[in-house]
């Protein structure tokens, strides 16, 4: 078995299992744990259940905003690159839709009528290169910032190098820089399937634990009528 | 400990601009007899042990991102990185994810996480005590939402637990758990204060009614240090001919099981005032002006109680907005320009934000906002208990330059709030800086400028 085919067989399957298995885990896991209920007469009802507050978040207020900016912008500008080039690529979405046919016996075209929209391949790249230049200005920030330099760990190179591995393999498979183009799609592959690996262990898992942590402080300061 | 020997080796010291324990000649920082690694064991037992859902959501879901360091004060003072809020942490996340978490056997086995050391904790006392005023300021920007104030309180259980409570901190706490009050406001200094108040203001103070509609309680630097407050107090409620009374069994608002990291002791606290209230069959009880006494009662003493309480609980500045909205409370005009500091406990973290703008507005007042204010307000640096912690002070006077630069900037005449431990963190900073400037009692301002006389 060569590389492409380990990849594309064996590698995406184990590597789908322990993504799938991983993140259930932490997520059940802490899910099980209880939660106290919270007997204090509430100034207000939280009508919005905390989804106030998973909005509010999604930018610092004003009199953050100084200091924060640089990290909240270069945050935004690389998950939006690399969320295009995994979203609106076209090999990407045909391999999803053979997914979603696969497991669900659905098209999304059957279910919304409309086929998923995909961009030319120019503008995946270059939505790519300003995601890897984002990665890289953060990755220059943590290193140089004295807090971030102190706060940081193993966790947060390594989930650097697994998100920044795939948006450049990916660079350099659709321009053929490098290598036959057969060994850079395999080695594309294998940074995706490191990343889908290392997901549920790390800070990617943010991904998914963001909505419960800004939820639940909504929950609680909104029924406080405290401070969002 | 017994109340001779906590005398001589934790003397108060009361006559002050800030009542604390003394400076202490010999410090300490380390309580009790245990081994390391017992200490070590409880730490990290009593971090988890009220851990819920939530406070693991949180620990997972922290990205290191650092903005948190922007929104605390002693960072922005200080500029050191260990005062980002989250770093002040740092043991215990570690501890949760070698622990606890739900990848905790992958960690323990092949040792990702070291195991946290006494040397290690007793480094983090600093942070997590001298540098902390739990204030909430870093919840508010936090990315992904983390509640990080309340997670410092559930990481002083464990500091607790291990001995390892800064000397003053646990010197008051250990009297108020052991005396009814943590600066000697015992019952009788209290019942012979409002003795000696009522006789030298000759006012009415009810103490120990058996039954009344209204329960109030004081905390103990009012007690000790500004006794005016209960004066007016009284005078207030008399003019508005309530049903109150003070209760010697239960009016002790202040909570140092709850700043310490003493749940055990913080109960003992809280249930005094639900019992007394509950004795007395009041339907309301009125909290003081206190940040940390309204968390306490208006958000814990339920979950203390173990059902919803069954009365009221406000605090003295929604008290006296209420009646003024009800129009049982008028007021003298105040014709000053008026800046007011918003104590974190009460309005940052407990929501009372409107109330205590309420009450200057009926007071005619022009209300000068200081820059930020409200939920977003730079901490006086002295909550949390900093202010009774004598080697923190050099780094908490920095912190409150800064709030005293956003007053100035207002040029109001007046500062008022409605914390007493924020008064005495302003009495203890203009003494510091021998400054001229006072920050005034809410409160009292109201009791000055009732309408009609007595």
């Amino acid at each position: 078995m060569d590389l492409l085919a380990f990849a594309r067989g064996p590698g995406m399957q184990w590597a789908t299992a322990i993504f799938v298995a991983g993140v259930l885990w932490r997520l059940v896991g802490v899910a099980l744990l209880r939660r106290k209920p919270d007997l204090s007469a509430p100034r207000v009802a939280a009508k919005w259940k905390g989804l106030r507050l998973i909005v509010l978040r999604s930018w610092p207020r004003k009199e953050f905003l100084g200091g924060t900016a640089f990290t909240e912008v270069m945050g935004y500008v690389f998950h939006i690159g690399f969320l295009v080039a995994l979203f609106f690529y076209l090999p990407h979405v045909l391999f999803f839709a053979d997914v979603a046919q696969g497991l669900l016996g659905v098209t999304f075209k059957g279910v919304f009528g409309v086929a998923w929209p995909t961009l030319p391949g120019g503008i995946i790249y270059f939505a790519s290169a300003v995601s890897v230049a984002a990665l890289i200005a953060v990755l220059v920030h943590r290193l140089v910032n004295p807090v971030k330099r102190l706060i940081s760990n193993f966790d947060d190179y390594f989930s650097w190098f697994v998100t920044i591995a795939p948006i450049a393999t990916g660079m350099a498979a659709y321009s053929h820089i490098g290598a036959p183009y057969q060994t850079l799609l395999a080695l594309h592959l294998l940074s995706v399937e490191l990343l889908m690996v290392w997901f549920p262990f790390g800070k990617l898992m943010h991904a998914f634990t963001i909505f419960a942590a800004r939820g639940s402080t909504g929950m609680l300061f909104e029924r406080k009528g405290a401070t969002l | 400990m017994s109340a001779t020997a906590a005398d001589e080796k934790h003397p108060l010291e009361l006559e002050g601009a800030r009542v604390s324990v003394k400076k202490p000649e010999v410090r300490y920082d380390v309580q009790g007899e245990m081994s390391e690694a017992e200490r070590v064991a409880r730490a990290m037992q009593n971090f988890v042990k009220d851990f819920g859902r939530t406070a693991a959501i949180y620990m997972e879901s922290c990205i290191h991102c650092g903005m948190c360091a922007e929104a605390c004060h002693f960072h922005h003072v200080s500029g050191d990185p260990r005062h980002t809020p989250i770093w002040k942490l740092e043991p215990f996340k570690q501890a949760y994810k070698r622990e606890y978490g739900p990848f905790a056997w992958i960690y323990r086995t092949l040792n990702l996480k070291p195991k946290v050391t006494v040397a290690e904790l007793a480094e983090w006392q600093e942070l997590l005590y001298d540098t902390c005023t739990v204030c909430g300021r870093c919840s508010l920007i936090c990315p992904m939402g983390i509640d990080i104030a309340s997670l410092v309180s559930q990481a002083r259980h464990g500091m607790f637990q291990a001995g390892l409570v800064p000397h003053e901190l646990w010197a008051v706490a250990e009297r108020g758990a052991r005396e009814g009050s943590p600066l000697g406001a015992t019952p009788k200094v209290f019942a012979d204060r409002v003795a000696w108040l009522a006789d030298d203001h000759e006012i009415d103070i009810p103490l120990d009614k058996p039954k009344a509609d209204v329960v109030v309680t004081m905390s103990s630097i009012e007690i000790m240090k500004y006794p005016d407050s209960i004066v007016a107090t009284a005078r207030i409620l008399n003019r508005l001919g309530v049903d109150w009374t003070f209760r010697t069994d239960g009016y002790e608002a202040t909570n140092f099981g709850l700043l310490s990291g003493n749940t055990a002791w913080q109960k003992k606290m809280t249930m005094k005032l639900i019992d007394a209230a509950i004795a007395a069959g009041a339907k309301t009880v009125v909290l003081p002006e206190c940040g940390h006494a309204y968390t306490a009662l208006r958000w814990m003493g339920a979950n203390m109680l173990g059902r919803p309480l069954p009365f009221e609980v406000q605090h003295i500045a929604e008290f006296l907005a209420d009646n003024i909205r009800s129009g049982k409370l008028r007021l003298k005009k105040v014709a000053k320009s008026v800046t007011f500091h918003d104590p974190c406990q009460i309005v940052r973290r407990g929501g009372a934000v409107e109330a205590p703008r309420i009450v200057l507005e009926a007071l005619g007042v022009e209300l000068r906002e200081m820059e930020p204010a409200k939920g977003l307000n730079w901490c006086c640096g002295g909550g949390g208990g900093v202010v009774t912690i004598h080697r923190a002070d050099r780094l908490r006077y920095k912190v409150y330059q800064l709030k005293m630069e956003q007053i100035e900037k207002t040029g109001a005449e007046l500062a008022v709030t409605t914390c007493a431990n924020c008064r005495q963190t302003f009495d203890d900073g203009q003494a510091h800086f021998k400054s001229e400037r006072e920050m005034g009692s809410l409160l009292e301002l109201v009791a000055e400028n009732l309408s009609d006389g007595e």
